[in-house]
Formats: C-alpha cells, structure tokens, sequence
C-alpha cells in the first residue's frame, strides 16, 4: 500500500509519472493533465510546476522563485510552495 | 456569444458489451454493430474534437475494447495531443491488448467493478467469471505501469460493501477510485425499485467516505457521486449543459450527455453530416440549455443558477415530462416531494431482480 507523502524543503520534486505538463492553445493557459482530470495553472502554479525537474530541491525552488519574483516576501513564497506541492502530491500530481 | 471549447469527448465506440449491469448508462435503444461508424469515420471525429479544444478523451462503450481498432484510435487521438482514457469492463483483456494500448499511446484506465464479492458482482453484471476476469485486468494493467481508477456503481444492494470496496481498490493499487451512486434515466429507471438505497444507507455511505478520505488522504483519491433523490440541490450534471462534454455515440450522434437521447423529441447532430465545431458551437441541441436565458423559475432567480446549471436535463424530463423544468432533485422543484417518496417507497421495495441491460430487453 502507498504512504502519504509530506514534502519538506529537502525534497525534490517531479511531475508524477503519466502527467502531462503542456500549453493549452485553445485556451492559452498551461495545463497538468491527469487521470480523469485537468488541473488549468495559474501563473504561480505554473511557475513552481515548471521548475519541479526531479532534480532541483524544494529549497533551490523556492530560491529561484524569490530572484524571479523579487517584489514577493520570500517567507509567502515558501509558504505558497510548500502549500501547493503537498496539495499536488496529495492529488497525486507530484511524486518525490 | 461563443461558447467556451469543451474540455473532454467521451468516445462511445460501441454499444456492444459482455455485460448486462442493469444501471447501465447506455440508452434502452442500444444501437447495433452494424451502425458503428468506422476507423477513418472516428478518426476524423478524434481529429475535429483536439481541434476544437478537447483536452482529454475518454473510450467508452459499450466495451470499447470489442473494437479491434481500438488501438489505432488511441494512437489517432495521442497524435492529436488528447489525454486517452480506457473506461472498460476489462473482461475482454489480455497482457497482449493491454501492452499494444500502451504502445499506441494509452494513458490510463479506468476499470469498473459491480462489487467486492464476485457473488454479487457476477450477478450485478450477468457475467459468470466476470469479477475474478477484472481483478486478473487490474493486475495487467498495473504491471505494464499504466495509472489505474476502479470504479465501483453502488446501490441498495451492495452498498453494505463500501469499506470492502475502497479497500480492494487500495490493494490493486488504483490512484483513485470512484464511488458512483446510480443515476436514475435509461436502464437503471426500469431498475430503480431494485437499485434504489434507503436513506440510512446513504448516511452510512457518506459517514464512511469522509472517514476514509481523511485516513486515505495521499493515498488513494475517493470520488463519490451522491445518489441525488434524497439531495437538497441539484448536482451540476456534466458541469453544464454544452459547458465542458460532448459525447459521441456509436454511430456519430453528438450528444450533451450520455443519456440525452433519453428526453424523446431532441433532435441530435451527426458528425458524419456536420463539422464538430458547428455542432458544438450552434446546433438545436446544444443551443437548447446551455448557460441560463432558458431557465424558467424557480432557477431563474436562483443564486445558485450557474452554480449547478439547474442540474440535470434528462432526470428533469424523466420525471416531470419536461427537460425545461428545475431538476426535480432541488428542493425548490415543485416536483421534490414527488422524487424523495418514490426513493423512499422503492427503497422498501421488496424486488432484488433485474431488466438486464441487453438487446432484447428494451420494451
């Protein structure tokens, strides 16, 4: 049987196996599409998906977020992406 | 104004099917093999559908897979960039279909089950051997590393076995599973004094999804479709009419929904006569309910109205003889107290009999 999985900043993320990741042209907004659903992304989600490589840790994540959005508090940004990671690795999307 | 693309075409390839589940979705005219359309005919429908802006597929029956093209479907639509999706009974399925679905493309499966117990299961789908030919398909399935939904029709009759239910579906190690209460049009109408659960069934059903959601969470994904006679407002049937789905039929009739064929006098388009994009944008069918200019009261002035879209059109028809009508499931429906005491009438219904879904069965 499958664990929960709690992601903490050492973990290193990736797309989980058969999502697909891909910009929608019809509606102009990338898009994860998983079984029996499709998760449109925002710009933040996409953002933080798009950088989820299987390689790069949470912390380097959050680190590459905070240069390219320096208007936003980094302690928000962390929050943001911790958040969002568990809750897409809760549906399945993300895996470690 | 232009509607919005849809976002997923369910493909029901064929209405032919091993099985004869009594609440099965298909219409009670099922259309014959003769009438299906052919590979170059569906193909081009896979093509026009990605065009329009369909996201994802779904290959349904029927049991799609009696269609030897099947796979070369599922390659058309991988090429046109369409998440596939496999709905099947998987009785017909081998190691061999399974890894040629792969390689053509396939992404997912999505595996239906009639219960835990092959007893009743085998009985729910008038199939002997059937149950123990799925749990053997859900293992195929999961070892050529395909994603895997159990999907799991529940009723008075086997609601008992949920916990079972969910279990089984951890242990053959689907990603999510779905809890799908009968919906009431076609066969499972002609089936719903043997079908339908009482009230403290639903209780228990619900009490135990959100128990188990919450223990499970991380570990399998729990849909659960209510039963939506014993509901207080509508669900947002297909998220719309004409908002999010199209569905194509054997033959290519193009419908807002599966059971659409079920509100007599509708006329529907055929992909065969008519570009997609046509049918989808304006044709009668479509145009008939979609958004709100065509609600009458109580929807109209209702906060919830594009919220649930007034529910669902055909159960409207079913019930009240007319498809313009508020889904009788909402409490507001002049016609609720007439729905919540047939449930709980026919929930004491004595019958466990069926009218198998089959050929001869229609009238």
């Amino acid at each position: 049987m499958r664990e929960r999985m709690i992601l903490d900043k050492t973990a290193v993320p990736r797309l989980a196996p058969h999502m697909r990741l891909r910009f929608d042209h019809a509606r102009a907004v990338w898009a994860v599409q998983a079984p029996e659903r499709a998760f449109l992304l925002d710009e933040a989600a996409h953002a933080i998906l798009s950088r989820c490589d299987g390689k790069t840790a949470i912390a380097a994540v959050i680190d590459d977020l905070c240069r390219h959005f320096a208007d936003a508090p980094p302690d928000v940004i962390e929050k943001d992406v911790l958040a969002l990671l568990q809750d897409f690795a809760d549906k399945g999307v993300v895996a470690a | 104004m232009m509607p919005e693309p849809p976002l997923a075409l369910l493909a029901e390839l064929t209405h032919r099917c091993p099985l004869q589940c009594p609440y099965c979705s298909n219409p009670v005219d099922l259309e014959r093999a003769k009438g299906e359309m052919t590979t170059p005919q569906w193909l081009r429908a896979i093509a026009e559908a990605a065009e329009l802006g369909c996201m994802q597929i779904h290959f349904s029956g029927g049991e799609p897979t009696v269609r030897r093209d099947l796979e070369e479907l599922v390659a058309g639509a991988a090429a046109a960039g369409l998440y596939t999706n496999l709905i099947t009974s998987g009785v017909l399925l081998d190691g061999a279909r399974i890894h040629a679905l792969r390689n053509a493309g396939l992404e997912h499966v999505q595996l239906s089950f009639q219960d835990s117990t092959a007893e009743i299961g085998d009985r729910i789908g008038g199939y002997a051997g059937g149950h123990a030919k799925k749990l053997t398909a859900a293992a195929l399935v999961r070892e050529a590393g395909l994603p895997l939904t159990a999907n799991f029709v529940v009723h008075r009759q086997n609601a008992h076995h949920l916990d079972a239910m969910i279990a089984m579906a951890v242990t053959m190690g689907a990603q999510r599973v779905e809890i799908a209460n009968v919906q009431y049009y076609g066969w499972a109408l002609k089936n719903r004094a043997a079908l339908m659960p009482s009230r403290a069934q639903l209780a228990a059903m619900v009490a135990l999804v959100e128990d188990l959601r919450e223990r499970l969470n991380g570990v399998i994904v729990i849909d659960f479709v209510t039963p939506d006679y014993y509901a207080r407002r509508p669900k947002a049937c297909m998220g719309g009419w004409g908002r999010r789905f199209l569905n194509i039929s054997p033959s290519g009739d193009v419908l807002p929904c599966h059971a659409a064929q079920s509100i007599t006098g509708m006329a529907f388009d055929n992909v065969r006569q008519r570009p997609l994009r046509d049918i989808w944008q304006s044709s009668d069918a479509f145009q008939a309910f979609r958004g709100t200019g065509w609600m009458p009261e109580p929807c109209r002035s209702c906060d919830r109205k594009e919220v649930d879209w007034g529910g669902c059109r055909c159960q409207a028809f079913a019930i009240t003889g007319d498809a313009a009508q508020a889904d009788p499931a909402c409490a507001l429906s002049e016609h609720h107290d007439l729905l919540v005491s047939t449930a709980e009438h026919e929930a004491e219904a004595a019958t466990s009999s069926f009218v198998y879904r089959r050929y001869g069965n229609a009238h």
